[in-house]
């Protein structure tokens, strides 16, 4: 570890708990249903007109308020419809324009997989898209669902929050209209300011075809052919993808979907291509997520609990940075006699997997970030990663992925592990346990019981099965032992927990894995929806308690620490068994001379 | 009677015959039926089973290692039997109270008048509501009732375990008698109010036994909390099979339950049903009566305290404290005018008045009777009291009534007694304006007397987020003052039934819990209407109906003390839960290194106890789980200590002993076990 890295660390920080309050006013403004109380933000002359024309053509009455079932009815049902769009445009690639490269149309497993995976804001990317993804299907099929699924993240996040506002209410908002207006007053215009910076970088926008290049040095390649005879290859040219690619990057980090548009993701010079994009890149994972901490404090009227809640985030935030960095600085055991010390012309530490433009900090603290939040975008390979590295972004996932999170999905997530905090530390106090004056009963625990659930049941439960099989199982992993277990462990928990990211080295673009991971992605973003909302609109129609002496407290430092250590406890408690067998026994036996 | 002194009498935490019951009890409790209710020590039960049938055919068939694996089931179905023996134990000590209580109901010989009027003898069990019985001094009141004719003192020890007899007399607040009871003196005339088997008695029975407990909605929720950490356990464990196998160390069926039982909340699961009954239990000897468990959790969430200010917040009666003279009156004048109006006046206050003219001025009481006077009692007509004597027309009474009857003298008030009204009345006091022969002689100051110590416990109160409302028909000049001085938050001036009620509904809507104690027939709504309402057992059957507590103690100012007991309650659970969950750290550290360190060697690494082998570590961890059921047992039944503070303060005191403490405890706790059972050659 480095002053240099920690400046930068530090920096980061700073700018995202600095921009956390303006980004949570302006969250409050958009998303205030009250048109008394709203208060204009300077987009409203541009934006309010398309609004207005948009909820004309759609006959959406901007008015309706909804119920937490039609609310996750109409979540639902856009979501599948967008799916199934989605899935057509990859199926039809081969018939539609803007396919320079004249791709045919996508497998129905990887298209499937690719559907849900961009529906449900994971991004799990099975293929690899310069060699399978027409330009049309890059920007119709899946640039649109990191602005959608984005979307309905933040819809979600604020019908939780208004859950817990509103007073004996039936209600929750509208889901159209809060989808439009996340997507026009926040995701659109930030995303065109983005894309615009990057290009300033060296990202390149366009939809030629792709280039080729003569390589200076002629490689030779040899490989084995299905006969089992060696085939020697000779390679003279290079070809160098094109694209649209900045107006993709923007919305891939902004709304934390984590699709690449090439298959290096956010480690290619392309998309990722100096470390002042990768400092933006990193800002804007967490630059709604921060936000929405703020909103939440302001909608409940208790400003500080959002602070509280913030608190909780970059705790966890700085533990996970911290071991990454740590572990990544570390010199490799089984490499004797050599230096591996950190110098002015060296790295130091573990650079296997990382790009040398972004370094041991910068890698080691986007890894934290992109798994603290569901966003999955990679800038190095965390799959070659130290075993305690590489723990890391593991545990951010196994952990729900709330350190502030996905955009909606981490608050909403994190307000379920408060829900749990306060009802089993709320208990100690003597009363009924209470969340900002709203009483949590029966009903509420089993909602947030079924949601903390799902989680490890699709993870765990998936990863049993996969590793008992040892064809469609085992067989494609690309390492044995402990590392292997590591690869699906991680799989499952990136499908699950909707963040996208891969151990990757495995060949997941088979059926099993597909189909498992497809599944996993599906039912463990609208499986957990369905409780988060229920549990939303139980608690809207309750009545608040006044806050006083007695009142359980939200906003001291000792419920950060309380809530902390629930989400460590709850997370540990689950997944401890397995991690032993995965990163910390890889761990051990590497430092006693074994690898795998 | 016997009951008294076993219901009021604080039995000993281990007293031997409860011990002995509920050792007999937790062994039926073992029936599949009854534990299905609890769903954690269910899967504890079937863990044992699953290992109990495992371990006899692994014998049959010679494998196995029969030492550890007994050990293992052993300990198993102690972790099961303990849970039972602590809702048994807990169960015992209200079994023995209804037991007492049972001795009451024994039955009697009732004297009912039929229609005719003609006294018949039937036994009580024949009696039905609207019957009407004759009970005569010794003898048992035979059921549930409300005299409609006559006065006696009544022994109610059986149920208050108050030795001193109690007066009940037809009309008013104190008509109410209960079944059970006996009639020291004189005969009374009672109306039966409730068919044998529903009477106070049987329900008292039924409550103590905890029969008809039903969990409490707190309870259901965290019950429902524990069986989704269950799953998740179960779900932890039984996917940890597969990844063992792929990593080539396959754990057998034993150590893998004992690994699940350790790691599922079996203490509180096993103390949940123990704490709730023993929250009931410290109530009944608090001599409170909770209709149910849902009433007791209320008492911990009440937010508003409405306090009666007589008798709960004041002494019950006011006392004289100074004569304020009017011009051209000496202190000594409108003392001895003052003295006289109230020898005859056998109230309170009438007596406090002789007391001080006799303090201030040395007056001495003089015989009624020699005077040849004539006393002119209050009458709600003329509100006002006096006597006739010697050509002394002497009257006292309420400002206003003296007023009229001054001006019937065609004399006005002056404006110094009027200002010494308004100036007593300011500070609190009641004042009294003494007139003699149509002349106005002054104003006794009549004081409220604040009862001791009620500034701090409302203190105490508002430490805990209580707001504290006194109820009192004075004017609200005089409501004020009081409030000042008792420190109350805020009163409620010349209330009427219909204002309480107002209030209470008003505090509801805004989401607030109100508690009320009341005894009175006009308090039965305002009773039913409170989401904790104290009946006095001295009030009328309708307020007992009403509320959802009696208080066989009558004494208002317990509702105190069951907010304390309602928190107490709450607070062992959420003590016992976070307890609980925080063992578990340690457990993983004693399991997870001795079910892999056999294949993997450098995963002892985790073994930070150093424990001593896989099996010693497996048997501590399990050991330790079971053992901390018994040594918990005190703590839930006593409830864990509580002290009126803000809910910050309370939550980091809980956090630090139970949660921090739980994630210590077991690391020493696990280590002593695997040095005890290594030393003796167990593991």
């Amino acid at each position: 570890m480095s002053l240099n890295g920690w400046l930068q660390i530090s920096l980061f920080i700073a700018l995202i708990l600095l921009l956390a309050k303006p980004m949570g006013s302006y969250l409050t403004s958009v998303f205030d249903v009250d048109s008394k109380t709203r208060r204009r933000t300077w987009l409203d002359p541009v934006l309010g007109p398309i609004e207005r024309l948009l909820y004309r053509l759609t006959g959406v009455d901007r008015e309706h308020e909804m119920r937490w079932t039609e609310y996750a009815f109409a979540m639902f049902a856009f979501s599948a419809v967008t799916l199934v769009l989605t899935y057509g445009v990859e199926r039809l690639q081969g018939f539609l324009p803007w396919n320079t490269q004249h791709l045919p149309g996508v497998a129905s497993d990887t298209a499937l997989n690719t559907a849900i995976s961009f529906t449900t804001n994971t991004n799990w990317q099975s293929y690899v898209p310069e060699t399978t993804m027409s330009y049309l299907t890059q920007m119709l099929g899946l640039a649109t669902h990191n602005f959608w699924s984005a979307a309905v993240g933040l819809a979600l996040a604020v019908a939780f929050v208004r859950g817990i506002a509103r007073r004996e209410s039936k209600t929750l908002g509208n889901f159209w209209v809060d989808l439009t207006r996340g997507t026009l007053w926040i995701l659109v215009p930030i995303s065109v300011v983005f894309a615009l910076a990057l290009v300033s970088q060296g990202v390149v926008q366009n939809l030629r075809p792709y280039d080729h290049a003569k390589l200076v040095e002629p490689q030779t390649l040899t490989t084995t052919g299905a006969d089992g005879k060696s085939v020697s290859t000779t390679v003279t040219t290079q070809t160098i993808a094109q694209g649209p690619v900045a107006s993709q990057e923007a919305i891939k980090m902004l709304g934390t979907n984590g699709g690449g548009f090439f298959n290096a993701n956010s480690a290619h010079p392309f998309e990722n291509p100096t470390p002042l994009t990768n400092f933006l890149q990193m800002l804007s994972i967490f630059l709604i997520p921060a936000g929405l901490t703020v909103m939440l404090g302001k909608m409940v009227g208790s400003p500080k609990h959002g602070w509280a809640v913030l608190a909780a985030m970059t705790i966890l935030w700085f533990v996970a940075t911290f071991a990454c960095y740590w572990a990544e600085s570390q010199a490799n055991p089984l490499m004797h006699n050599v230096d591996q010390r950190a110098s002015l012309t060296m790295a130091g530490g573990n650079m296997e997997g990382k790009e040398v433009r972004f370094g041991i900090a910068n890698s080691a603290l986007f890894a934290a970030v992109t798994t603290d939040a569901s966003c999955g975008a990679v800038n190095s390979m965390h799959d070659s990663f130290t075993p305690l590295g590489g723990m890391v972004p593991m545990v951010n996932i196994l952990l729900g992925e709330i350190v502030f999170g996905g955009v909606g999905a981490g608050l909403y997530g994190m307000l379920v592990f408060v829900v749990v905090a306060v009802f089993i530390a709320g208990l100690m106090v003597g009363r009924t346990p209470e969340y900002l004056g709203k009483k949590i009963e029966a009903y509420d625990v089993q909602m947030a019981m079924l949601y903390l659930l799902i989680f490890p049941l699709l993870i765990l439960g998936f990863a049993a099965v996969a590793v008992m099989m040892p064809t469609n199982g085992v067989s494609v992993l690309a390492n044995k032992g402990p590392h292997g277990l590591s690869e699906v462990l991680y799989a499952y928990a990136s499908a699950t927990g909707n963040n996208g990211s891969a151990f990757a080295g495995s060949n997941w673009n088979t059926h099993w894995y597909n189909y498992s991971l497809g599944f996993a992605m599906f039912f463990g973003r609208f499986m957990m929806i369905v409780p988060m909302l229920a549990i939303a609109g139980n608690l809207a129609g309750k009545k608040i308690v006044p806050e006083s002496a007695g009142t359980f407290p939200v906003t001291t430092p000792l419920f950060t620490v309380l809530l902390v250590s629930v989400i460590v406890i709850v997370g540990a408690l689950t997944f401890f068994p397995v991690i032993s067998l995965g990163p910390i026994l890889e761990h051990l036996l590497l430092h006693a001379g074994h690898m795998f | 009677m016997s009951t008294a002194s076993e219901l009021k009498g604080r039995k000993s935490l281990f007293d031997g015959a409860i011990v002995r019951r509920a050792g007999v009890d937790a062994l039926r409790k073992l029936s599949p039926q009854l534990m299905m209710k609890n769903p954690v020590m269910f899967v504890v039960e079937v863990g044992s089973v699953l290992t109990s049938v495992l371990l006899i055919a692994d014998t049959m068939r010679g494998v196995g290692h029969f030492r550890f694996d007994l050990q293992i089931t052993l300990w198993l179905w102690f972790t099961v039997l303990f849970a039972n023996f602590a809702e048994a134990m807990a169960e015992g000590r209200g079994k023995a109270q209804a037991d007492a209580l049972r001795l009451a109901k024994s039955e009697t010989t009732a004297y009912r008048l039929n229609k005719a009027g003609v006294v018949e003898e039937v036994p009580s069990s024949d009696l039905r509501v609207d019957d009407k019985v004759k009970v005569v001094a010794g003898q048992m009141i035979p059921g549930d009732g409300e005299i409609i004719d006559g006065v006696a003192s009544v022994d109610e020890s059986a149920i208050t375990g108050e030795s001193a007899p109690v007066i009940r007399e037809a009309g008013g607040d104190r008509s109410a008698v209960t079944g059970g009871t006996r009639v020291l003196s004189d005969a009374i005339t009672i109306r039966i109010t409730s068919n044998p088997g529903e009477t106070f008695l049987d329900r008292m029975i039924a409550l103590v036994e905890g029969a008809e407990r039903q969990k409490t909605p707190n309870e259901i929720a965290l019950n429902i909390l524990l069986a989704g950490l269950t799953i998740i356990f179960l779900l932890a464990v039984v996917t940890l099979q597969p990844f063992a196998m792929y990593s080539g160390a396959p754990q057998t069926i034993f150590v893998l339950i004992s690994l699940l039982v350790c790691l599922i909340p079996t203490t509180i699961g096993g103390l949940l049903s123990a704490i709730g009954i023993a929250g009931m239990d410290r109530l009944v000897q608090h001599n409170v009566l909770a209709t149910s468990g849902r009433a007791v959790e209320a008492a911990g969430d009440v937010n508003t305290l409405l306090l009666d200010k007589t008798g709960t917040i004041t002494i019950g009666n006011r006392q004289a404290a100074e004569f304020l003279a009017a011009p051209g009156v000496s202190g000594e004048q409108l003392a001895d005018a003052a003295q006289l109006s109230s020898l005859s006046d056998e109230t309170p206050e009438g007596r406090s008045i002789v007391v001080l003219a006799k303090q201030l001025y040395s007056l001495r009481g003089r015989e009624l009777a020699k005077l040849n006077a004539e006393f002119i009692p209050f009458s709600a007509q003329t509100r006002m009291s006096g006597i006739e004597v010697e050509g002394r027309s002497i009257r006292k009474g309420a400002v206003d009534a003296i007023g009229r009857y001054l001006e019937e003298h065609g004399v006005k008030m002056p404006n110094e007694v009027r200002d010494a009204v308004e100036t007593v009345a300011r500070s609190g006091g009641t004042p009294l304006v003494v007139a003699e022969n149509g002349r106005a002689l002054g104003v006794i100051h009549l004081k409220d007397v604040v009862k001791g110590g009620m500034r701090e416990r409302f203190e105490q109160l508002r430490a805990m987020g209580i707001r504290t409302v006194m109820i009192t028909g004075d004017n609200p000049l005089t409501a004020a003052a009081i409030a000042r001085e008792a420190g109350v938050d805020d009163f409620l001036a010349e209330a009427k039934p219909k204002d309480k009620m107002d209030l209470i509904k008003r505090e509801q809507a805004e989401g607030k819990l109100v508690a009320m104690t009341g005894d009175g027939t006009n308090d039965a709504p305002a009773l039913a209407q409170a989401d904790v309402g104290v009946a006095m057992n001295s009030g009328t059957q309708a307020a007992k109906e009403a509320g959802n507590m009696v208080d066989l103690d009558s004494n208002p100012t317990k509702l105190i003390e069951i907010v304390a007991i309602g928190k107490q309650l709450l607070m062992t659970r959420g003590a016992l839960t976070t307890f609980s969950i925080s063992n578990d750290i340690a457990k993983y550290f004693a399991i997870i290194p001795a079910m892999f360190a056999g294949v993997f060697p450098v995963l002892n690494a985790l073994n930070v106890m150093h424990l001593h082998n896989a099996e010693s570590a497996v048997l501590s961890a399990i050991i330790f789980n079971a053992l901390i059921i018994v040594a918990l047992i005190p703590l839930a039944l006593r409830g864990v200590k509580y002290r009126p503070m803000s809910a910050a303060a309370l939550l980091q005191r809980n956090l630090l002993v139970y949660g921090l403490g739980g994630v210590i405890v077991p690391f020493v706790g696990i280590k002593l076990i695997d040095m005890l059972i290594v030393a003796v050659g167990l593991a």
